[in-house]
């Protein structure tokens, strides 16, 4: 059934404003989505009704709680289709999950000489974390290039590949491109020379089915902000086998199986990571997202998304001055583009002054744009609340704009 | 040449004159960069960079008749716009003109809610740099 925008809009209060006088159009999703009213009422539902410390107490509160707690990881062990719930770690990010893995998996498993692969196309969460762990072991980075379109060199990363290759980290859709990678085979090609391989997924989850045993994928790496969900949370999904043979992250409660000055024994997984009081309005609140993405359907989601990504594309295009920036074969609803002539500062701040959020600059991913000889992009990214009426708004506020360098 | 006064009146009538609506103060903004003279190529290095400035900013001065006059160039048209309103107050000015400058209309004209917290901040170093060149080249008249 195709999605009804205006019943979904309603469930939005932060779209029902003006900004500069204008009705606020908001393109700025791949940054953070907004949050449904679902999710709202759930966070001041757990705190007026609901809130204590989860897994200790002896009360009702406490009980109700961790009950609602531990709903959520069952939800999204579904959302992504993970063997156990037990595989599903709560962390605040995408960023901590990714440093979860870099700093246990890699103090354990990766030494000197080891070889680490990400691609040009990553976020500094996906890069930085790794770049220390290398200096630290003395292991070494591999780093997969890209066409000019934005799309990985596979053939390049086959080359890439050997029995040196301890670890592959990409991510699954480009967030400053769009790109959707083809993680399948990569990650088929990873294991057969015995390498581990994590998913950045903080933009792939949100448009795409995500199934981590049909992907095969031994991590998974999101944050909930970027699914309709509160922000501080993030999700870390680890093949069973493999979160076991990690040592903990940060030691404290919750972590522990029993602590003693001589001896600590640690918690089974998944608490074994996470050690202290956890976010647990946000974890709660999270099941409401959640529930709303799959109300509505990834496939119908997706089919709304696509339809406003050619509309928008077509439209920018006939801009004289326009310059799309990443145009895979295969992209998620994000467009990135310049101005002939103009800075993305400029052209970003001239739409806000219509109303119009997106964001601009390197998004992150300075060693992308460094290869892309760029120094920023403006970049509008599509969620499912959005209308065609507000692209029509987009490309006659960039049309005005481009107008000023190239008549 | 009129004082530092009268000048950033002039600046406040102009930006009344534009209005509430933030799409045209920006195109004003973006237009009055266009009067910048043209900054020599070889001053564009790093050593010239204002930090702070989210866009890249350039700025160097020099002593002409015991006045300071500055000059500047950004990558970016808004920024260039920015820094010509800062030079059209501060330039051709004594050291002790430009340290002891209240400049008062960047509030007047609201500026902090025509070009955000980050752009704002940007404008308070380049106002920084300003001064501290017209500290140094007091010093330097002192010693
Ligand atoms: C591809 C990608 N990876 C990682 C991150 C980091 O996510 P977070 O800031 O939620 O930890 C982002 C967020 O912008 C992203 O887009």
């Amino acid at each position: 059934m195709p999605i009804n925008i205006e019943e979904i809009r309603n469930l939005f209060p932060v779209l029902h404003q003006e900004v500069n006088g204008k009705p606020l159009v908001y393109f700025d999703n791949a940054a953070t989505t907004q949050k449904p009213k679902q999710v709202l009422d759930a966070l001041v539902q757990y705190y007026e009704l609901d809130n204590s410390n989860i897994h200790r107490g002896a009360h009702t509160l406490a009980d109700r709680a961790t009950r609602y707690y531990e709903n959520t990881r069952s939800a999204i062990q579904k959302f992504i289709n993970a063997k156990e719930e037990e595989e599903i770690i709560f962390t605040k990010g995408t960023t901590e999950s990714i440093n979860l893995v870099a700093s246990t998996f890699g103090r354990k498993f990766i030494s000197k000489g080891d070889e680490i692969i990400i691609s040009t196309l990553e976020h500094h969460s996906n890069i930085v974390p790794w770049q220390m762990l290398c200096e630290e072991k003395g292991a070494i980075l591999k780093i997969i290039p890209i066409s000019e379109e934005g799309e990985i060199d596979l053939e390049a990363f086959e080359n890439l590949l050997s029995e040196k290759t301890k670890f592959v980290s990409i991510v699954h859709v480009s967030n400053a491109l769009g790109t959707i990678n083809p993680v399948k085979q990569i990650i088929k090609s990873a294991h057969k020379v015995g390498a581990r391989v994590l998913l950045d997924g903080a933009q792939s989850t949100s448009h795409l089915e995500v199934d981590v045993q049909d992907l095969d994928c031994d991590f998974l790496a999101f944050s909930a902000h970027k699914l309709y969900g509160p922000t501080g949370l993030g999700i870390l999904y680890g093949k069973r086998e493999v979160l076991e043979s990690m040592p903990p992250y940060q030691g404290g409660g919750e972590m522990i199986k029993e602590v003693s000055f001589e001896k600590t024994t640690y918690n089974e997984i998944p608490f074994k990571f996470e050690a202290g009081t956890p976010n647990i309005a946000d974890v709660i609140a999270f099941a409401k997202a959640i529930e709303f993405i799959q109300q509505l359907g990834k496939k119908e989601i997706k089919e709304h998304e696509d339809e406003l990504l050619s509309y928008a594309t077509d439209g920018l295009n006939s801009i004289k001055g326009f310059i799309p920036v990443g145009t895979a074969k295969e992209k998620v609803s994000v467009i990135s583009f310049n101005i002939n002539e103009m800075h993305p500062f400029d052209v970003g701040m001239m739409l806000d002054a219509n109303g119009i959020a997106v964001r601009t600059g390197h998004h992150c991913t300075q060693p992308l744009m460094h290869r892309l000889g760029l120094e920023g992009t403006v970049r509008a990214s599509f969620s499912v609340y959005n209308t065609k009426s507000e692209i029509d708004r987009l490309v006659a506020a960039v049309s005005k704009i481009a107008k000023i360098k190239n008549k | 040449m009129s004082n530092i006064q009268d000048i950033q009146n002039e600046i406040i009538e102009e930006f009344e004159i534009l209005g509430d609506d933030k799409e045209s103060t920006i195109f004003y903004i973006m237009e009055l960069g266009n009067n910048l003279p043209d900054f020599p190529e070889n001053d564009r290095i790093d050593d010239n960079i204002i930090k702070g400035c989210q866009s890249k900013v350039w700025l160097t001065a020099k002593m002409e008749n015991e006045k300071i006059h500055f000059f500047a160039d950004s990558n970016t048209d808004i920024t260039k716009g920015l820094i010509s309103l800062l030079i059209r107050v501060l330039s051709e000015r004594s050291p002790k003109e430009i340290i002891d400058a209240e400049l008062k209309f960047i509030d007047k004209i609201g500026m902090g809610n025509i070009i955000g917290s980050q752009r704002s901040n940007g404008l308070a170093s380049m106002i920084k740099q300003m001064k501290l060149y017209a500290l140094a080249y007091q010093a330097k008249q002192n010693a």
